[in-house]
């Protein structure tokens, strides 16, 4: 039975996944494609919760859920002052760019489909391993990560307020 | 029985539908947030090899948790360049954005 369960709560988030993100792209006012996005991470993080990484699903939540959701509707309320219905339009490519998708998505599905993947039989470890293995093995990329965390929260505050030339 | 390649079939969709967003949309912001797209779908890649190849070292969801660091960078530093040549040239559409100078 949760098998079932599973299965179904799998193409659930999936077809909210993929429907909401063709939404981001396809809509042309740019604020419904932002709340659209917004959807798309949601269904993102249950995909997490599926593939039982929790911590993962819960910065998925915070970080694209809450943070990148607010920065890229501020973003869209400083810049757009006209017409909204018409704020996120197409450019002339939109026919080659569609077909080149398409080509690419065959190339991956042969891909995805035809390698032999080799599927561990061992149970998920616990958030403990990743903690242990996130401040051992990988402690400098995680020192360095908050240094560009910082490098790029004063960029960005450089960049949008501009210095002041005297 | 949902295996890795169904997770897998998800991701690629979705990276598809993030590099048909950056190729079309003409407004930096739309560009900005259909890479956001396939920075997730990447993400989606890395647990679920995480979860199916190596599920005792966990060595995927620590990339994907750098993948969100430097996707939240990335984000704030490219929205405070599209304010920016929002302030300078008043416009952000990406096809009007071709002159070096001005």
């Amino acid at each position: 039975m949760s098998e079932y369960i599973y299965t179904a709560s799998f193409y659930v988030f999936a077809a909210m996944v993929i429907i909401s993100a063709l939404g981001v792209v396809r809509k042309t006012n740019i604020m419904h494609a932002a709340l659209l996005l917004v959807l798309c991470f949601i269904g993102v993080s249950g995909l997490y919760v599926l593939l039982e990484a929790d911590y993962l699903a819960a910065v998925q939540l915070l970080v694209y859920g809450g943070a990148v959701a607010i920065i890229i509707i501020l973003s869209i309320m400083l810049t757009h002052r006209r017409r909204m219905e018409e704020t996120s339009l197409a450019n002339n490519r939109a026919r080659a760019a569609a077909l080149l998708g398409l080509l690419f998505m065959a190339l991956l599905a042969l891909v995805i489909f035809y390698t032999p993947w080799n599927y561990s039989p061992a149970e998920p470890s616990q958030l403990t391993v990743l903690a242990n293995v996130l401040l051992t093995g990988y402690v400098l990329p995680f020192e360095i990560g908050a240094v560009l965390l910082l490098a790029a929260m004063i960029g960005a505050v450089l960049l949008a307020k501009g210095v002041d030339e005297e | 029985m949902i295996g890795l390649e169904h997770f897998l079939f998800v991701a690629a969709v979705l990276f598809v539908i993030g590099l048909y967003g950056v190729l079309t949309k003409r407004n930096v912001t739309a560009i900005l947030m259909s890479m956001e797209l396939m920075l997730n779908a990447v993400n989606i890649n890395l647990i679920a090899f995480s979860r199916f190849i190596t599920p005792e070292s966990m060595t995927g969801q620590v990339f994907a948790i750098f993948t969100i660091t430097i996707a939240a960078a990335e984000l704030a530093v490219g929205l405070a360049l599209v304010f920016r040549i929002y302030h300078d040239r008043n416009t952000v559409d990406a096809e009007q954005l071709n002159r070096m100078r001005w």
